[in-house]
């Protein structure tokens, strides 16, 4: 409220000095401002004429009159100036006392038009929130004199948005015309949109009202039928596209939860239940480096997530290896006792986030470069923060792949992952790829907190209610088994976005849930699991 | 020839154990209710009715924690959900406590508060014959009955085990938690059942109706103690620890490991439903926080910390972690997770088989080092599978 | 790939046992699905003194053929032993009889009536079926009184387990056993703490107190002494008759003191079947055993 009046008071003070600047610009017709010196009736006739008419001259007296300066003196319609008095056509002073002039009234139905008026105007604005404001304004209670100025400013608007606006405003004002055909290739213009308000729009014309078809032709409303048909299925892609991405985005933070859980757990048989603070470990160190960025090199601020990889990498997996070193190392073969001693892990490093960052939770900034979206269509946005982190994920996918196929520590791990007795044997130093395959999982876990920090809050308990999900991918996958986990993170979170759009993210939760129970009965050993004489104990 | 089993449910139990149940039964039953409604207020011995309920809660948690010694400590299953099965007992006698509440709630409407706020024009139909202590007695065994026979069935049959199965439970209860979290499920959404009035028509907050709550829960602990203690002496709970020993050769010899799992299992769930349901009136509300996987995992310390395997260590231990934690949370409250959380990893290290373990080992020195009456035979009782590996996830290890 | 000219008389034998097998045993079928309630399904028919039928058993892992066509049958009273180098299937055909495997296809029938493919591992050891692991599993935190025990025949459902108590008769069975296996000293200590051999003899004594009608032995000498092994094959050639066997094992010696028959198994299906001399002589197990 106190903004916009203040905003308006600036915009006055500018008038006053642009009218000031220039006194002497005689550009107006007169005859257009006859009107205001009749009744309401001619008022109104005079104000949509101006808006139509369009230009500086013609908003200079739309402004006047809504600041209540503008006057009639004679039949000749004035602009009082302070206490000079100007020809609102001409915007020359006259010789006359403000005193004298009487001051055109306003009521409602004025006020509704010269909002109208003043909105067509700035349709032809340069600044794009003004154009999309007016754009909304005349869209809300479109009217069929303002057909010239939708349609001049169609040919001129070159932001989609606007343009779609404007483009059904003029429909809708077609849709209402007389002419039939005028209706008809108007309904086969919006039949072109993907926007749900145009369908609404059009479903309008298909109903009956005291009676009678809102719409009276039979073809006209057959053409719109198809239309919403046609409208029906550009939404259902868009929004299936929507889900799919937002799956994915989910499935990528997944994977990279999971990921490091499908080495640690396939590596030692051991779940880490403080898997999920290694991805707040992650969080809380793009945080510092953000912090470090806005107080230390502010010029490359945007640059801060790129520096955070390697530091979330490591600062996780140093928690990884101190866990791994001092806890897990001394509990090996005793799963169910790992179970509960990492979960005090977590326990102790939730409370020591709480003491050291506080509780309550931060919000990360993206990086300008990561801020917006690309539009699919209406109403359906892919926002680039959630499309970086799903090539984040795919390009961490690729080096963890790379590792555990080219490398000799990938080998080592695989080996000790199906038979850590033989590859003891064999002369695989165990105790060291555990350390390292700890270090590699928790650092991926710290990379998948980076990941999560820009879409959501960063807070000590952040991580909690990614372990389960984590372990699920990981059942679904197949314990060690790459590409099981990406597919059963991917499957999994598209099938949860589709779950939660059809009943709520709860009961989402609960299916998903009872699906993994079910799917488990009939492939306990994951969808890409080892069969034979060595996948039973 | 056959023993009766009545004798042999009393010989289940030694000697030595008959007599700290009597005289914990004389504590709890007789000393705790005199002191509490007998004694003045002035008097040194007076238990206020604070501690009545603080006591009162605590043996909840150790019946709890015996059913979860039975499931973990004999059965090698470890839940981490058995907090849901708590909750659901608590639940269903709670939805008896709500009806008993009548017009006195704060809108005067037949409807709980919740229900009025909710602009809920009836029950909802699972709420029939919720005002009749039977039915919600029936509940509270049937509904985590129902849950656990199901849920454990699903998951015995495909022969989840190990961490798998712990994992599963806890996203079950975790599953559970954000359902009653729901207003809409009609269990009163994040606030829970509270203020309550009366049982039976008696005054909850009397200092006889608590003393009677009290006693309950120590006599169902007791029961827990002498069925616990039978079922793991008699062959059944040999099967068990055959089935944690070596699942495939007991299907081998012909006992289907499915039912043995599910039995105990159901029964563990049924009696954390019992213990909920005398929890709840003894602290006044639930609400869905009790399903949290924290809660359910705290359980698991409770029985490591006292020793798994021994129902006398379950019941120690549930003892003494909410002693500390009743402890830490007037003093320093912002200690307990570290506190907490250092438990989970110590007692997992250097303590596996708990308190009862150190102590027996303590005992165990002792006696070699004097060497004299070693005759005096500790009870066997089965050891805690601190050393044998647990049955782990279905695909690890060959038997080829 | 097999060249027919190739197969030696006892090859061919066996084809047109298994044949014959087969044949008799669609007419078995035929018959029973007309007079299947006149037998009761359940109880072991050993009406044509076959105890065990295979018959076209494949198992593949993956592709991998662990089984292959495999028909094989065991009469009752018999003592077979089977023998076969490495990955021959010996194992996965244990697997598929005791149901822990699901053959791909084929048959396996449990008598003339119990079809093995239909039932669970806990129903098989039910209808008669013990199995002796490779390697020694026993309840190794338990007594070997108390791996006796509930290896006992008996009502194993949870109900009767539940309020299960020893009878004196019961007591003097496993205490006799006890006997025969040679751990009466050992009977109260925990089983994890008994040597190697000495696990093998309980396990053979759990076998023993199931009183099954078909004995599945997986290498049960492994570990054991000369002596040991000895006093098996006695055990075992006493126990044919009453029992049927059927021998895993790799050691000859053993096996030849066994007597019996022996079937040779490679790749999945049988190679060659009769006593032991005759197949030691046959080419082709040579080549399969010492190399190609």
């Amino acid at each position: 409220m106190f903004r916009s009046i203040v905003m308006k008071r600036m915009f006055g003070v500018a008038l006053l000095l642009t009218l000031l600047a220039a006194p002497a610009r005689a550009a107006l017709d007169p005859s257009l401002l006859a009107g205001f010196a009749g009744d309401f009736q001619g008022r109104m006739a005079a104000i949509e004429a101006l808006g139509v008419a369009g230009g500086d001259d013609a908003r200079r007296v739309l402004d006047a009159l809504e600041a209540g300066r503008l006057g009639v003196i004679g039949g000749r319609a004035v602009i009082v100036d302070g206490d000079t008095v100007r020809d609102a056509a001409s915007g020359e002073a006259l010789d006359q006392g403000a005193g004298d002039v009487e001051l055109v009234t306003l009521n409602n139905r004025v006020r509704r038009t010269l909002a109208n008026a003043r909105a067509a105007l700035a349709l032809t604005s340069a600044d794009r929130a003004e154009r999309l404001g007016a754009a909304i304004t005349l869209g809300d209670n479109p009217n069929e004199t303002l057909l010239p100025v939708f349609d001049r400013a169609l040919a001129a608007e070159t932001d989609e948005e606007i343009r779609g606006i404007l483009a059904r405003a003029a429909a809708r004002i077609k849709l209402a015309s007389p002419d039939a055909l005028t209706r008809l290739r108007a309904v086969r213009a919006l039949g072109e949109s993907s926007d749900p308000a145009v369908k609404n729009l059009l479903e309008g014309l298909l109903q009956k009202r005291d009676g009678n078809w809102v719409e009276a032709h039979p073809e006209v409303r057959t053409a719109a039928k198809l239309a919403i048909d046609d409208i029906e299925g550009r939404i259902a892609i868009a929004e299936g596209v929507g889900t799919v991405f937002s799956g994915l985005s989910l499935g990528s933070i997944l994977l990279l939860a999971a990921l490091g859980l499908a080495i640690t757990y396939g590596v030692m048989g051991v779940i880490n239940m403080a898997h999920g603070e290694l991805l707040m470990v992650g969080a809380y160190a793009t945080f510092l480096v953000q912090g470090l960025f806005r107080s230390y090199l502010p010029a490359y601020l945007d640059w801060y997530v790129a520096a955070a990889i390697p530091v979330a990498f490591l600062s996780a997996a140093l928690v990884g290896v101190a866990m791994e070193r001092l806890v897990l190392r001394h509990l090996y073969g005793r799963p169910l006792e790992s179970l509960l001693a990492t979960w005090g892990l977590s326990l102790v490093l939730i409370q020591a986030a709480r003491v050291i960052f506080g509780p309550q939770n931060l919000e990360l900034a993206n990086p300008s470069w990561m801020s917006g979206g690309a539009e699919l269509a209406a109403g359906v946005v892919l926002p680039y923060n959630r499309i970086v982190i799903i090539g984040f994920a795919v390009f961490v996918l690729v080096l963890i792949w790379l590792m555990m196929q080219k490398t000799r520590l990938g080998m080592f791990v695989r080996a000790v992952t199906q038979n850590r007795p033989m590859a003891g044997c064999v002369g695989v130093p165990t105790a060291r790829v555990d350390t390292l395959a700890f270090a590699i999982g928790s650092g991926v876990a710290g990379l998948g907190g980076l990941a999560l920090s820009q879409i959501a809050n960063v807070g000590p308990a952040m991580g909690t209610g990614y372990i389960v999900d984590a372990f699920m991918v990981v059942v679904l996958g197949g314990v060690g088994q790459l590409a099981g986990a990406v597919w059963a993170a991917l499957g999994l979170g598209i099938f949860a976005k589709f779950l939660e759009g059809w009943a709520g993210a709860v009961i989402a939760k609960i299916l998903v849930l009872v699906f993994i129970i079910v799917f488990i009965q009939k492939r306990p050993q994951g969808i890409f699991a080892l069969k034979g004489r060595f996948s039973d104990s | 020839m056959r023993t009766p089993f009545t004798i042999r449910l009393i010989q289940s139990t030694p000697k030595s154990g008959w007599l700290a149940i009597a005289i914990f039964a004389t504590l709890t039953l007789v000393c705790v209710p005199l002191a509490h409604l007998a004694l003045p207020e002035s008097n040194p011995l007076h238990l206020s009715a604070y501690t009545v309920s603080l006591l009162g809660k605590i043996l909840c948690y150790m019946v709890v924690a015996v059913a979860m010694d039975l499931i973990w400590g004999y059965a090698g299953i470890l839940s981490l959900g058995h907090g849901l099965f708590f909750a659901l007992g608590g639940y269903a006698f709670g939805m008896y406590l709500m009806r008993q509440i009548g017009r006195d709630g704060s809108y005067g409407a037949d409807l709980p508060d919740f229900m009025v706020f909710l602009d809920w024009k009836a029950l909802p139909w699972y709420w029939a014959g919720s005002d009749s202590l039977l039915w919600a007695l029936f509940l509270v065994v049937a509904l985590p009955g129902i849950v656990a026979f199901v849920f454990g069935w699903f998951a015995f049959r495909s022969r989840i085990k190990g961490v798998y199965f712990s994992i599963i439970t806890q996203a079950l209860t975790y599953a559970a938690m954000l359902l009653f979290f729901r207003n809409e499920t009609g269990f009163g959404g994040n606030n829970g059942f509270t203020d309550f009035k009366r049982i039976v028509g008696h005054d909850i907050t009397s200092p006889e109706m608590r003393v009677t709550l009290f006693a309950l829960s120590a006599a169902l602990l007791i029961a827990c103690l002498v069925l616990g203690r039978y079922l793991v002496s008699s062959r059944f709970g040999r099967v068990l620890a055959a089935i944690r020993d070596a699942e495939s050769r007991v299907m081998f010899i012909g006992y289907n490991p499915l039912h043995y799992k599910l039995f105990i299992w159901t029964l563990s769930a049924v009696l954390c439903g019992l213990a909920g349901a005398l929890y709840v009136p003894q602290v006044g509300i639930i609400n869905p926080s009790e399903m949290s996987p924290a809660n359910s995992i705290e359980i698991a310390v409770w029985v490591a910390v006292g020793g798994r395997g021994t129902l006398v260590g379950a019941v120690l231990g549930a003892g003494i972690v909410n002693l500390a934690k009743s402890f830490f949370t007037v003093t320093v409250p912002e200690y307990w997770p570290f506190f907490l959380g250092f438990l989970f990893i110590a007692v997992t290290l250097y303590l596996p088989d708990g308190v009862v373990g150190l102590w027996r080992s303590l005992r165990e020195r002792r006696a070699t080092a004097a060497a004299s009456d070693a005759a005096a035979a500790p009870v066997p009782a089965p050891r805690a599978a601190a050393s044998g590996p647990d049955p782990v996830a279905v695909s690890k290890g060959a038997t080829a | 790939m097999i060249d027919l000219t190739q197969l030696d008389r006892a090859e061919s034998a066996a084809v047109a046992q298994a044949a014959l097998l087969a044949n008799e045993q669609r007419e078995q079928w035929e018959s029973e699905a007309t007079t299947s309630h006149l037998v009761k399904s359940g109880e072991l028919d050993l009406s044509h003194n076959v105890i065990l039928y295979l018959d076209d058993i494949t198992v593949s892992f993956d592709g991998f053929r662990a089984l292959n066509k495999l028909s094989l049958t065991i009469d009752a009273g018999e003592l077979r032993c089977i023998i076969g180098p490495n990955g021959a299937g010996k194992t996965t055909m244990m697997d598929v009889i005791t149901g822990k495997t699901r053959p791909d296809s084929g048959k396996a029938f449990f008598g003339q009536t119990i079809d093995l493919t239909r039932l669970t591992e806990p129903e098989i050891a039910h209808a008669g079926i013990g199995r002796k692991f490779q390697k020694p599993t026993i309840f190794e935190r338990l007594s070997a009184f108390e791996n006796l025990e509930l290896a006992m025949k008996a009502d194993k459902r949870v109900r009767r387990t539940l309020f299960a108590s020893l009878f004196d008769e019961e007591r003097d069975r496993i205490a006799g056993v006890l006997k025969q296996i040679r751990l009466t000293a050992e009977a109260d200590r925990p089983a994890g703490l008994l040597s190697h051999g000495q696990k093998q003899w309980l396990e053979i004594g759990m076998l023993l107190m199931q009183e099954p009608r078909l004995l599945l032995l997986d290498e049960p000498v492994a570990g054991m002494t000369d002596d040991e092994t000895e006093r098996t094959a006695e055990l075992f050639v006493s126990l044919a008759g009453k029992h049927s066997l059927m021998v895993v094992e790799h050691d000859m010696a053993f096996v030849e003191a066994l007597g019996g028959k022996v079937t040779v198994l490679c790749e999945g299906s049988v190679l060659a079947e009769g006593d032991l001399a005759s197949v030691q002589a046959d080419s082709r197990v040579i080549e399969v055993y010492l190399g190609r």
